[in-house]
């Protein structure tokens, strides 16, 4: 479209050019060629919106079964938390082949988690939980960017994402570095804060039951339902009188101030594991076919 | 030349009916005020292009090597602000539009002198502030101000920036309301809507934006003072705040203000084009839909800025389909513009050249805007070079191309000279060669994946960094050159005739320069505004 609009410059402003004798033709418009030239472009662009639409909800959706990876971003360093326990800060090793979750949150202002090789990026937030998903398919190291501009150091928030066959992943995770897996840093959370006394497993606690709840629906105190996700977790934490379960008093105090961004990390990861199977811990590594088209060039448009 | 003799040049007129410095500070003729925001537009032009020029040198190697991290993020802060709201949004509006539009429409001024005056004094008023804001030290909030970085975070001069730009807003304001009532109410008779000159409907639409968004930009800029001062939450998670409510917010004025730095521009573009083809602009009626057009729909699509900002799926849906309409009518004004071109008699003078460099790089940076749209193709290139390429490519290769071609077209009328021909065709080439120089490159680079507001980078963007200041630099020699010869015209140009294009409109009726009250009687309209096949053609000077 680019080209035509030049060329046909071009071509009247040669053919067209001043010249004596010659007078320029009066003419006053056409009213076909109008509907014309709005329709059809008309259609294209609702052509393009809905493929890249098409795409948005691709990349906003995470697959099922994808591994989740903590990261708070903070000026300025990225600092990642994988449920096996390793904790990292500005490299992210992943495998090939597995579609990865970033679950991130800030714990100062907005940064935005960018890997241009991926084609992903998201805004990290404070106060709540913004997700991306990816799914590399070729080992190597990516740059990772901060793409929302965060103060003084900005350009220096940037990271490595190391991309690896499974079985160097596998090494990678085996070379030690973590101290039980992120679930049971969040027991261990949990425990010494003294959730558990009211979060009891069972029906008599002060507190809702946690076993089994994430993921499900929960009645609240005022009447809506809200989906038990990462971020009712999150914000069950950090202000819990926002969203009171049905049949409860609002006498939670705030752990906001008290608890670290990691530390909400764990205990979330925490309360997701009390509803897995417990056979199967979130770290049972899923390898597929690229389902998504994470490391595709995608979007070269016209 | 043998028209030379049509301008007497010793003919009363407003620029030597009075002189000293009173003459100027209180007058409240639209023309006296139109000059007097020229030279405070130009300066503030030099001070945001010297910015520019510092970032671009900073740039030229991947190592945060000339200024500091925090210098470079207040220049390129500073270089945003300056330009858009002490540049750009006034630039065509309160210099040309307050210049033209009285005349253009057969009236002696606008309908609020005083407070045209007023519009132009609270502009002083907030560029002071930004001056005070840029000596006390500089803000680097990004010119966007996000939350929570510009309101917990940043221990500069945040609140003078923020009351900089909430002051000249005003003057924005007003601006608009004076142009709307003018156009309302001022008409000469038979001056119907449907013979407004395109660059009337233009600033007419301008000039809705300008009422309707602006406020919502005073009340974003003072809630974000308020919050720093009285920590108010509103912005702020820790306290229940949302910090995306500054960014929808924000948008709100600032993505229609884009439109208030372009439709001007367009406006400019029809009366160039119209005039070296000889001919009617294709289309006259859907030129005057499509600036309304594209000025309400321009409201509809703030969130189109917040694809990755962690909004709802269906918001992104939402906004970007709205987005593709909004492309609708600048899409036509485009075809209709080259449309206009067919079978006329056109003239490379330049002005037209300057048009022609508006079609192609508005054309550009629209057809990027198709891109940044698309929601799959926003997620990667939002926040990267890629944007900043094609916002300039709409507000320099766009607005400042028009501007300048306005500048050319109309310099006859305000300053009652000829500008030299042959160095006006050289500076519009060396603009087109130096911007295109600078900003192309910026579109490979964002697609790479280079962030914007980088002050260090990978070394791999090197070679196109490099690039661009190149094209920078020359750039900065092409809008020193009309500065001069502007300067140099004014005191030994050829007095220019009352007519020199042989143009259509009534401001080419009148004397040039024109008189205090432009009209001597008021003049009746009997014709359309484009009817160049009735005129008689004026030799242009090659």
């Amino acid at each position: 479209m680019c080209f035509a609009i030049f060329t046909l410059i071009v071509i009247f402003a040669v053919r067209y050019q001043k010249r004596a004798g010659r007078e320029a033709t009066p003419i006053e418009g056409s009213t076909a060629v109008e509907i014309a030239w709005t329709t059809i472009p008309f259609g294209i662009f609702l052509f393009i919106f809905a493929w890249g639409a098409y795409i948005y909800f691709l990349e906003r959706t995470p697959p099922k079964d994808s591994s989740d990876v903590y990261t708070v971003a903070k000026q300025w360093m990225w600092k990642f938390q994988h449920l096996e326990g390793h904790r990292e800060i500005n490299e992210l090793h992943v495998p090939v082949g597995r579609d990865i979750r970033m679950i991130m949150t800030s714990q100062d202002v907005i940064h935005s988690f960018y890997v241009p090789a991926f084609r992903v990026k998201q805004d990290v937030l404070p106060g709540r939980y913004t997700v991306a998903w990816f799914h590399a398919t070729k080992p190597g190291t990516y740059h990772l960017f901060c793409a929302e501009y965060c103060g003084t150091n900005h350009s220096g928030m940037i990271g490595d994402v190391v991309v690896m066959e499974p079985a160097q992943y596998q090494a990678w995770l085996s070379g030690g570095g973590a101290m039980g897996s992120l679930a049971q840093t969040g027991e261990g959370i949990f425990q010494s804060l003294g959730c558990s006394t009211c979060h009891r497993m069972d029906t008599q606690g002060r507190g809702p039951n946690l076993l089994g709840i994430f993921g499900k629906p929960v009645l609240l105190e005022d009447g809506r339902t809200v989906a038990a996700d990462e971020n009712y977790i999150r914000e069950s934490i950090v202000n819990p009188q926002a969203k009171v379960v049905s049949g409860f008093k609002p006498i939670m105090p705030t752990f906001q101030g008290i608890v670290s961004e990691e530390q909400v990390n764990a205990l979330v990861a925490y309360v997701k594991s009390l509803s897995q199977p417990p056979a199967g811990p979130a770290v049972t590594p899923v390898f597929n076919q690229p389902t998504g088209s994470k490391t595709e060039t995608r979007g070269k448009g016209k | 030349m043998a028209t030379t003799a049509v301008a007497a040049p010793k003919h009363e007129n407003y620029l030597n009916k009075q002189y000293g410095i009173t003459s100027w500070l209180f007058t409240t003729d639209h023309k006296r005020i139109a000059l007097l925001y020229l030279v405070t537009i130009t300066f503030f032009f030099f001070i945001g292009g010297f910015f520019a020029l510092l970032i671009r040198l900073e740039l030229l190697t991947p190592e945060g090597d000339l200024v500091l991290a925090d210098t470079y993020n207040k220049l390129f802060t500073m270089h945003g602000q300056v330009m858009v709201f002490f540049f750009l949004i006034p630039a065509v509006p309160a210099v040309l539009g307050n210049f033209l539009i009285p005349i253009m429409i057969g009236a002696k001024d606008l309908a609020f002198p005083r407070i045209n005056l007023l519009s132009w004094y609270l502009l002083v008023i907030g560029g002071l502030l930004m001056i005070y804001t840029i000596l006390a030290g500089g803000v680097d909030t990004g010119w966007t101000f996000y939350t929570p970085l510009s309101t917990h975070f940043l221990d500069t001069h945040v609140i003078t920036a923020a009351l900089a730009i909430f002051v000249a807003g005003f003057s924005s304001i007003l601006t608009g309301l004076n142009f709307i009532v003018t156009i309302h109410k001022m008409r000469a008779p038979g001056m119907t809507w449907s013979r407004l000159p395109l660059f009337v409907w233009a600033n007419y639409a301008t000039a809705i934006i300008q009422v309707l968004g602006t406020p919502v930009l005073a009340i974003t800029l003072m809630l974000v003072a308020l919050e720093r001062i009285f920590n108010l939450g509103i912005f702020n998670a820790q306290l229940g705040g949302d910090p995306l409510l500054f960014q929808h917010l924000f948008w709100f004025y600032s993505h229609p203000a884009v439109y208030i730095m372009i439709l001007p521009g367009m406006g400019v573009v029809s009366e160039i084009v119209a005039c070296f083809s000889r001919k009617r602009v294709f289309g006259y009626r859907a030129m005057a839909l499509a600036v309304i057009a594209i000025a309400v729909l321009g409201f509809l699509v703030w969130a189109h800025h917040m694809f990755v900002a962690g909004m709802s799926l269906y918001a992104g849906l939402a906004f970007s389909l709205l987005s593709y309409f909004v492309a609708i009518p600048s899409a036509v004004k485009v075809f209709n513009w080259t449309a206009t071109m067919y079978k006329g008699s056109i003239s490379y003078s330049t002005p037209m050249l300057y048009a022609f460099g508006f079609i192609g790089l508005f054309t550009m940076g629209g057809l990027t805007g198709l891109f940044l749209a698309c929601l799959g193709i926003d997620v990667h290139v939002t926040d990267t070079y890629f944007v900043v390429a094609h916002f300039h490519y709409i507000m320099v290769g766009g607005m400042v191309m028009a501007y300048l071609g306005g500048m050319h077209f109309w310099w006859p009328k305000i300053s009652g000279r000829m500008y030299p021909e042959s160095w006006g065709k050289l500076a519009a080439l060396i603009i087109f060669i130096g911007f295109n120089l600078t900003f192309f490159p910026q579109f490979v680079l964002g697609y790479l994946g280079m962030p914007r507001r980088y002050w260090q980078y990978s070394p791999e963007f090197q070679v196109l960094n490099v690039l661009s200041t190149a094209g920078a630099t020359i750039l900065a020699v092409g809008y020193l050159l009309p500065m001069v010869y502007f300067l140099w015209s004014m005191r030994y140009g050829k007095p220019a005739p009352a007519n020199p294009w042989g143009a259509a409109g009534l401001e080419w009726t009148v004397s040039s320069p024109p008189t205090t009250f432009n009209f001597d009687e008021t003049p009746v309209v009997t014709t359309e505004a484009y009817n160049y096949d009735e005129l008689p053609e004026v030799p242009v000077e090659r």
